[in-house]
């Protein structure tokens, strides 16, 4: 359902330019994501221009409360579920007061049925496009890709989610940082939930480790937000890259350090999923696994069974298994390399060449060849203890 | 005897293109054997398997050796396979990177001492809601000639007694059931902080 700013001169004057959006990303509740957008809401009033708070959740903060002070906060609305009445923000109301700038708490709610939209990151939307600007605040957690790895980093699924490409279309995306151990030294100074909430917080989500990790995965994900923003400038602007080509196509996902690793389906493969993963993780990066099947070559009995095996393991890491049909390995990879922005390819090492083999160029040095400029490649080295060894520990 | 006619006429050139063609010849012949090898070779017969499941981050050196001298005896192939809980709030199927850390560095230790002892490993990670709803998928999944479970002190790879006895009902394949024993406090752990998997006794 299309909203309509009644009032707007935009309704007379044609269409308005969409609103600038900017949106507050926090780690965790009571990281100040709220007060942070309050403040600019008042150097913006300050500054002269038309602020309304279109919806806050203070959750009872004082703080938080007193810094929304002075502004003007548009009333909720009353819906009723069921037998119950909920308080919502009230988007009509919002887009027929027009002002310059809305400050619109939690983007990811879930709005009760019968409203307008589903979810409030609609209903910004809708200020946007009536030409508003909007600061809004979310947690990391209700970003729909991260949603899994937090639950399984902390423990907690979030219901509500939003699309990740939420923040793709802010124009700015500010994080609001703080160490775990002072978001911790916040909660236990009441400062984010009340006293009776206080040991059982504490006993569940805010834990040094949850917040250490869900501070790191906030951080990633603002970066790559960044080098995305930069890499789309970069392609607008049309300076100079290392592949001027592959990269206008592919900016949108070059974005950091992009792992391919060339596998066959036999169990020593694993091992070398093993140590692409690991260095994966490390760059904080995604990992494809490849393997360039023979097209005379059948799939079935073991080679099936070893697919499936890589298939499986390429699921349990969250890593993507291709299987490309050719004859040359060398050139499928390279392929494969430009089409998904790979910085990285890590192959196995190989037995000594026999017969003409050792005529033909080694594999490393064709991927060299044949991958953009700037692609590293790297051997995996059978590491095999030796009985020797082995009987030492 | 060439007559001397003929050999006047025989120059260096003639010589170099009769030496291209047997060295073409050679290279042809060289190879179609080296791309037809492999088809030629009888099929091996079918692998054996051997499962060695475990959970967490250590696992009875007893129940490793013995997986692994049974191995070496049988020609078969180890299967040591890690069992991941998978919380119900998440989907079975999901990506699971901080067990699946805890399981490279366990199945790399593994793989290290196999290889060692020349046993040729082929390593799984199975995700179930239970430990016991993994290695039922992992039956259902996967052929193996034995089960190798150790029965220490501190728990059976995860398992419980019940789990063991389903173990026994279910499996099909001869399931061995190591005996708690003095020695189990030696354990095959691995340290997955970034750095390579380590093999200790604890």
């Amino acid at each position: 359902m299309e909203a309509v700013p009644a009032g707007r001169e935009a309704a007379r004057d044609g269409p308005k330019p969409r609103g600038n959006y900017k949106i507050f990303l926090g780690m965790a509740a009571g990281v100040g994501k709220t007060y942070r957008m309050l403040q600019e809401g008042h150097a913006e009033a300050g500054a002269g221009r038309d602020v309304v708070i279109g919806y806050l959740e203070p959750h009872d903060r004082e703080e938080t409360t007193a810094q929304a002070r002075g502004l003007e906060i548009l009333p909720r609305r009353r819906v009723a579920i069921r037998e119950v009445e909920v308080e919502e923000m009230d988007l009509p109301a919002l887009l027929a007061r027009a002002p310059e700038l809305a400050l619109i708490d939690e983007l990811a709610h879930s709005n009760p049925s019968g409203l307008e939209y589903g979810k409030r990151y609609e209903d910004i939307a809708a200020v946007l496009a009536a030409g508003i600007d909007v600061f809004s605040t979310v947690n990391v957690q209700h970003l729909e890709s991260l949603n899994d790895q937090v639950a399984e980093l902390t423990g907690v699924r979030v219901r509500e989610t939003v699309p990740d490409s939420i923040l793709g279309t802010a124009d700015e995306v500010v994080l609001i940082d703080l160490t775990p151990e002072a978001l911790i030294a916040r909660l236990r100074a009441g400062k984010i939930y009340p006293a009776q909430n206080i040991d059982a917080a504490l006993n569940n989500f805010f834990k040094i480790e949850n917040l250490a990790a869900l501070r790191e995965v906030s951080l990633r994900q603002v970066a790559e937000d960044v080098e995305s923003k930069r890499l789309v400038y970069t392609e607008s602007e049309q300076l100079g890259t290392r592949d001027e080509e592959g990269l206008s196509r592919d900016a949108p996902k070059a974005v950091g350090e992009r792992l391919l690793a060339l596998v066959r389906p036999q169990p020593s493969s694993q091992r070398l999923v093993r140590r692409a993963w690991r260095s994966a993780q490390r760059l904080g990066t995604e990992l494809d696994l490849l393997w360039v099947k023979p097209p005379s070559l059948q799939i079935e009995g073991e080679v099936e069974r070893q697919v499936t095996a890589l298939r499986q393991l390429a699921s349990v890491l969250g890593a993507h298994l291709l299987i490309e049909e050719h004859d040359d390995v060398a050139a499928a990879a390279a392929r494969v390399v430009r089409e998904r922005g790979s910085t990285y390819i890590m192959v196995g090492e190989a037995p000594p060449p026999r017969g003409l083999a050792r005529l033909r160029e080694p594999l490393p040095q064709r991927l060299m060849r044949l991958s953009p400029p700037g692609v590293d490649v790297r051997i995996v080295a059978h590491r095999g203890v030796q009985e020797g060894e082995e009987a030492k520990r | 005897m060439i007559p001397s006619v003929i050999l006047s006429a025989i120059r260096v050139e003639h010589i170099l293109i009769v030496a291209a063609l047997a060295i073409g010849l050679l290279g042809g012949f060289l190879l179609a054997r080296s791309r037809l090898g492999p088809k030629a070779k009888a099929e091996p017969d079918a692998i054996h398997h051997i499962l060695l499941p475990f959970t967490g981050t250590e696992i009875s050196r007893r129940a490793v050796d013995a997986a692994m001298r049974l191995a070496r005896a049988e020609q078969a192939t180890l299967m040591p396979a890690y069992l991941a809980q998978v919380p119900k709030s998440l989907p079975l199927e999901c990506a699971i990177p901080n067990e699946a850390a805890q399981a490279m560095a366990m199945l790399e230790a593994i793989e290290q001492r196999a290889s060692a002892k020349g046993v040729p490993v082929d390593s799984r990670i199975e995700r179930g809601r239970t430990y016991r709803h993994a290695l039922e998928r992992l039956l259902a999944s996967e052929t193996f000639d034995r089960v190798v479970v150790s029965a220490t002190s501190t728990g059976a790879a995860g398992l419980s007694g019940d789990d063991l006895v389903w173990l026994l009902e279910k499996a099909p394949a001869e399931v061995m059931i190591l005996r708690p024993a003095a020695e189990d406090h030696a354990v095959l752990t691995a340290k997955s902080n970034g750095r390579p998997p380590v093999v200790a006794a604890a």
